[in-house]
């Protein structure tokens, strides 16, 4: 988990990322820094995360994009 | 068919009239009949491309579908034979043999937008090469460009990969199918909407509601006065502008930005407000296409607000999946062991906006213009995302400056005039052309003499000048009080004002709608994409 918030920190140094839930919702994350969150993701954690998966509710908060990777790495 | 016509007018009021005495469980079998009777005025020989995608799509999405179903049951029949690698592979071989068959289904639909929208623009490209090398033209191809078929196919394919992905379920019933295909309100200029949003909305019944036929016909009322008061009238000035661009240089480039600007704001959303409200007066919503785009600070936020349906069909179906590509991730693994994180970092972003900005200019048009506008746009997007470390030291040590509101009209007029530049590309003949009328706004000083008088050169008197300046600003004040509340829901419980306002507008249109001055209602700009 620390990893993916340091990914996380490093695109928005201003928000926390422990406690905010709404980061699509609000428009904190948008479609640029997801594709570079994703590449983060991907070198760091070694998964692919889908386009089908880019949806608010898999990236709407760390522990939310954090269940999605473990699920894409058992799978 | 035009929105604009009264044969339009007539259509929609006796459809109106029937769609609520129609028995509701086969509403949408009328709308279907509607669809393609709409469709007929466009020219009966369209017929073929939007049946072909119809029915290209559905048996395509039913295979896809079917496979899928298969493959589950397979999996949970064989739950305890299968090891867990054994299932992986199998889903794996599975989902590759339904990836082929969509892209089957895919290739087919954007071969023919390829064919009719693109072959010309190739040819005439080719001849400009052959040219060089003192070779033969070849001839230009004059092929007919179905009306709406970049929509009807973005919107087919659409429902193809969310079929594939799992996302909506494929039709079982081919008429289904082709009243989503070819809903006629919004098949010439969008909005391009997913299947798992209309799809319910369209099947539905609807019984009759007064609440939703008065605010449909709001909205339509609203959209008419944009295009026939504003859009239509602007234009007169801007064809004037555009016809002699050897005289009309400096002070008046400047100019054209701006009415070209409140013209397509005025045309597209206004063409949006009767596409939706027409929905809505028989029961159906439609996404929402606007999001207030003149207010944005930055382009990427005015690309978030901006013909909504069009850039997050991009985003999801080109820009997404190609970001996540096996070959962009090896891409990028492979450019960060080379050339440093901060290239492998950035790389499969600045790749997958190019094409995806690529392809939307494309999308606009087979011109050189509508590919430059479109890699201009991704530019000034990528160099924003760069700059954006200096824009947040900027606001943290200036904290009160930035959050003011003088700060934000600031941002918003920059982004407006920004946007405004790049988008007058659409109007010049050329790219060359295009930047050579930007150069002149910096080299002829004819300002005074512009907006002395020379404005009144172009067709409009300082009365249609009047009418556009008010009528912008009764948008603007609209939009403003918007974007705190629904003025419809607001105007509900006060008949008398909300009945004095919708005949104000209606007044407005008969009076000020731009008949009087030589010009017939326009076709609207989308409908051309």
């Amino acid at each position: 988990m620390e990893k993916l918030i340091a990914i996380l920190s490093s695109l928005h140094p201003d928000v926390d990322f422990e406690s905010n839930d709404s980061l699509i919702d609000d428009g904190i994350l948008d479609s640029l820094d997801i594709v570079t969150l994703v590449t983060e993701i991907n070198a760091t954690f070694d998964v692919i995360i889908p386009a089908e998966e880019v949806v608010p509710e898999n990236f709407n908060s760390a522990e939310a994009l954090m269940e999605l990777i473990t699920r894409l790495d058992e799978e | 068919m035009l929105f604009t016509s009264y044969g339009f007018i007539l259509f929609m009021a006796v459809l109106l009239g029937v769609y609520y005495i129609f028995p509701k469980k086969y509403q949408w079998t009328l709308l279907l009949v509607a669809s393609y009777f709409f469709y007929a005025f466009s020219g009966i020989e369209n017929f073929a491309f939007i049946i072909f995608t119809t029915l290209s799509c559905f048996f395509v999405a039913r295979v896809i579908e079917k496979r899928k179903v298969r493959e589950d049951e397979y999996v949970a029949l064989n739950k305890e034979s299968l090891s867990k690698e054994e299932r992986k592979a199998y889903r794996a071989k599975e989902k590759k043999k339904r990836f082929y068959i969509l892209i089957l289904g895919l290739l087919l639909n954007f071969g023919i937008l390829a064919v009719l929208k693109y072959t010309a623009f190739a040819v005439k490209n080719l001849n400009s090469a052959l040219a060089l090398f003192g070779a033969d033209k070849l001839t230009v191809p004059d092929l007919i460009i179905p009306l709406g078929l970049s929509f009807f196919v973005f919107q087919s394919t659409g429902y193809l990969i969310d079929v594939y992905r799992g996302k909506t379920f494929a039709e079982k019933n081919i008429a289904r199918l082709a009243l989503f295909v070819s809903f006629f309100p919004q098949l010439a200029q969008g909005p391009i909407s997913r299947h798992s949003d209309l799809a319910a909305e369209l099947y539905t019944p609807h019984p009759f509601s007064a609440k939703s036929l008065k605010f449909g016909l709001q909205r339509v009322l609203w959209g008419y006065f944009k295009k026939l008061v504003i859009a239509d009238r602007v234009l007169v000035a801007i064809k004037s502008l555009l016809g002699d661009t050897s005289s009309y240089t400096g002070a008046y480039v400047a100019l054209l930005i701006i009415l070209y600007s409140i013209e397509i704001y005025a045309d597209f959303t206004g063409g949006i407000d009767i596409t939706i409200g027409i929905a809505e007066a028989m029961g159906i919503r439609l996404k929402e296409n606007f999001n207030h785009p003149f207010s944005s600070r930055s382009t990427k936020e005015y690309w978030n607000r901006w013909h909504i349906t069009m850039g997050s069909w991009f985003t999801d179906y080109v820009f997404y999946p190609l970001s996540f590509s096996r070959l962009m991730m090896k891409l990028s693994t492979w450019s960060r062991a080379k050339l440093g994180n901060a290239v492998g970092k950035r790389l499969p972003v600045y790749i997958a906006t190019s094409v995806t900005w690529f392809l939307t200019g494309l999308w606009h048009g087979a011109a050189w213009n509508f590919i430059v506008w479109g890699m201009l746009n991704c530019l000034v997007i990528l160099v924003s995302q760069e700059l954006e470390p200096l824009y947040r030291r900027f606001r943290e040590k200036f904290p009160r400056l930035t959050a003011s509101y003088g700060y934000h009209c600031f941002e918003a007029t920059r982004t407006f005039l920004l946007m405004g530049l790049i988008r007058s590309l659409d109007c010049y003949a050329n790219v060359p052309l295009s930047f050579r009328m930007w150069g002149s706004m910096l080299t002829t000083f004819n300002y005074k003499s512009c907006f002395s008088g020379g404005i009144l050169d172009l067709g409009l008197e300082i009365k249609d000048y009047v009418i556009i300046a008010l009528a912008v600003a009764v948008v603007a004040v609209v939009a403003k009080l918007s974007e705190k509340r629904d003025i419809r829901e607001w105007l509900l419980g006060k008949t008398a004002l909300s009945w004095t306002l919708s005949a104000a507008i209606l007044i407005a249109i008969i009076l000020f709608g731009a008949y009087s001055i030589g010009y017939d209602a326009s076709q609207f700009i989308y409908t051309q994409f």
